[in-house]
């Protein structure tokens, strides 16, 4: 499949977004914030960083990018996209995703491996896991406690829609141990841990390769 | 006219404020006593061209429905618009 990697400034995981995508047999092309031309793409990565400094809030100025108007028409239109750490915030800031990413309840930055389970199979993201499936990955950030209104939240919970879930150590405070979450139509799905960070035995872990499999598609 | 339009944007009551807890718990250590609370928000100032006072205020309300402000996690209130030239 044709993959686009949106670099934004300040986006700091676009290489490693890019060899996950690659060693998955994908064809992949980056793509700078203020094109809007995502040169045909099946599949749009949104990658980790800080993207304009995280000013503001984390994503909040990004969500504004040239490079937005594409990506939303290209998720409406019912084309996969994938939000990682950063990614996510962008998608929630930009309401293609519900809900919000706030400070860490901890207090600090949280970098450290946790384990995470697989809620949701059937997206293109996770359809190479089993639900109730286990697997490490990182995660690498401030703001990254997943908030939302007591009925957005038994809506996901309800239509299936929370993908992934901390299990064990919640390393931010996220509400429900939420780390995933995808949209109504299933074709978004936006996570703070790192999956690109787990997919190669060099790395450590190969956990999160299959999520760039883009399975099922 | 200019304005000189400030904006408050503070986290939402009810949503977990972990930068005032550690504020209030820091304001403690150094012996200020009777701190049961601090919350942290952002001001932002703008300076704003606009005909009148409430075009000022009706402007900076919509930059924060728009940016400034996250309507899932945040309040905001114009505080005051002042005019500066």
């Amino acid at each position: 499949m044709k993959v686009a990697v949106v670099r934004f400034p300040g986006s700091n995981c676009d290489a490693d977004a890019w060899h996950a995508a690659k060693d998955a047999g994908h064809a992949v092309a980056f793509v700078w914030h203020r094109s809007t031309d995502l040169g045909g793409a099946d599949v749009v990565v949104l990658p980790g960083g800080f993207a304009y400094g995280d000013y503001l809030r984390a994503g909040a100025i990004a969500r504004f990018s040239p490079v937005m108007q594409a990506v939303e028409a290209h998720a409406k239109a019912g084309r996969l996209l994938l939000g990682i750490c950063n990614g996510f915030q962008v998608l929630c800031e930009a309401g293609i995703l519900p809900g919000a990413l706030a400070r860490n309840a901890g207090l600090s930055f949280v970098c450290r491996w946790v384990t995470l389970r697989v809620e949701a199979t059937d997206t293109a993201f996770t359809a190479g896991y089993r639900k109730g499936q286990t697997l490490r990955a990182p995660v690498a950030h401030g703001e990254g406690r997943y908030v939302a209104d007591e009925a957005t939240l038994d809506r996901l919970e309800r239509e299936g829609r929370v993908v992934f879930r901390y299990a064990g150590d919640n390393p931010n405070g996220a509400l429900r141990d939420i780390a995933g979450i995808t949209n109504e139509g299933r074709n978004v799905v936006g996570m703070m841990p790192h999956p690109e960070r787990a997919a190669e035995a060099l790395l450590g872990c190969t956990d999160g390769a299959a999520l760039f499999a883009f399975a099922g598609t | 006219m200019r304005w000189r339009v400030r904006v408050r944007i503070m986290p939402r009551q009810g949503i977990l404020d972990p930068q005032g807890q550690a504020v209030a718990h820091a304001l403690g250590s150094l012996g200020f006593a009777g701190v049961a609370a601090a919350r942290v928000g952002r001001t932002v100032e703008l300076a704003l061209d606009a005909a009148a006072e409430a075009d000022a205020r009706d402007a900076a309300k919509r930059m924060c429905e728009r940016l400034l402000a996250n309507p899932v996690t945040e309040d905001f209130v114009v505080d005051t618009a002042e005019a500066i030239a």
